[in-house]
């Protein structure tokens, strides 16, 4: 049976689209058939991530209205098996999104994929609780700083009060936090807050902690998922992450500071 | 003897501790104003209303406050009446008040008796 996962986090500018990008690219590495769901209509980006924007023809709305078939609209990842993008339509109107609409598109989706990932927008309007009223699991990406803990906070109320599972009494939406822009360093020196600080005031369980990285703008600016990048350590807490997805245990990795050696420091090299 | 001092100052607390204080102190808020029914704010507004049809009241002293327990939640209605006045005029009021009262009972005795007749 398909699952659908939410990628979101109320506040904008956290990482939902590197995330979702990059969890995508993870699953669909680990041989699950994937696809991944712009929500943000009006701004779409996913597709400039994943680096496909020159390949968009038919997009979700476009779907929704009956305009496109949805295969005509789902485009393949050229680097990964098994992992497509469906991008959202840059109209501006606010109601191009219905609960039937998406309901039927991720029906639809279910037949053929393994997992559906929608990439939410920030804020708690429409586009969002659209987003999320079909979720199965919800990974809330939050960074380690007041304003972002507090929206995440908001968007697991929102989850419990909100989605369909809630709405018809089901077992709760399974929610899991992935913080990211996490620097070790600073938290070392009393100036960030800690994952357990995080953890004790959002009461979810720990899916990953993803360092704050070099390597996610460098992969941002080739339209690559920083899951390809096999050398940078943003990568390998995503695969780690994916991998506490699947039921796995993997220890936590990237949350004290680097031991760096006389030849990094001279160096000034970072991850 | 200054030097030493402060070497001695206890530690300082972190940003970060700070940070989490702050969130915990502005979410316990936000959670429990979360958990509160929609119809809060509305019945409050008319419950003023109503009051005020009989009573003279600040709308400031009308508290309307929901509770969720385990087993049962409480819904606390607190309303601070006005202190009786030595004033005069205020005074005038409240009887003028009751025989309005008085004329509401009477004339329901009346319809009362209209209908058994």
């Amino acid at each position: 049976m398909a699952k659908v996962i939410v990628m979101t986090s109320g506040k904008g500018g956290v990482g939902k689209t590197t995330s979702s990008a990059a969890f995508a690219t993870g699953l669909a590495l680990r041989g699950f058939k994937t696809v991944v769901i712009d929500f943000d209509v009006g701004l779409r980006n996913l597709d400039l991530i994943m680096g496909c924007e020159r390949r968009v023809v038919f997009d979700f709305v476009n779907v929704i209205n009956g305009e496109a078939k949805l295969n005509q609209a789902l485009i393949k990842d050229k680097r990964v098996e098994n992992l497509f993008i469906l991008p959202t339509s840059q109209t501006r109107d606010k109601d191009a999104l219905t609960k039937e609409g998406v309901e039927k598109i991720l029906d639809e989706l279910k037949k053929d994929f393994d997992y559906i990932l929608c990439d939410s927008p920030a804020g708690i309007e429409k586009g969002a609780l659209m987003a999320l009223y079909f979720a199965d699991h919800a990974i809330i990406v939050t960074n380690p700083e007041v304003s972002s803990v507090r929206d995440s906070d908001r968007i697991l109320g929102v989850l419990a009060s909100k989605s369909r599972r809630a709405e018809l009494n089901q077992e709760p939406v399974q929610e899991h936090l992935l913080l990211t822009r996490y620097d070790p360093e600073r938290v070392e020196r009393g100036d960030m807050l800690k994952v357990d600080d995080v953890l004790e005031i959002l009461a979810i369980p720990l899916l990953g902690v993803v360092p704050e990285s070099t390597a996610v703008l460098r992969a941002s600016n080739i339209g690559m998922p920083v899951t390809l990048d096999e050398k940078s350590n943003a990568n390998k807490a995503y695969t780690d992450a994916v991998a506490r997805f699947l039921g796995e245990t993997v220890e936590h990795r990237f949350m004290k500071p680097e031991k760096k050696g006389f030849l990094d420091r001279l160096l000034r090299r970072t991850a | 003897m200054s030097i030493f001092n402060f070497f001695r100052q206890a530690p300082r607390k972190s940003v970060a501790e700070e940070a989490k204080e702050r969130l915990q102190i502005v979410l316990a808020h936000e959670r429990a104003a979360g958990s509160s029914p929609d119809y809060l704010p509305i019945l409050q507004r008319e419950l003023l209303a109503v009051i005020a049809k009989y009573v003279q009241i600040d709308e400031k002293k009308v508290e309307v406050s929901f509770e969720r327990g385990g087993d049962y939640s409480t819904l606390e209605v607190n309303i601070e009446l006005p202190p009786p006045s030595p004033d005069k005029g205020v005074r005038t009021r409240g009887t003028a008040t009751n025989t309005a009262g008085g004329d509401a009972a009477s004339a329901a005795k009346a319809a009362t008796a209209a209908k058994r007749a």
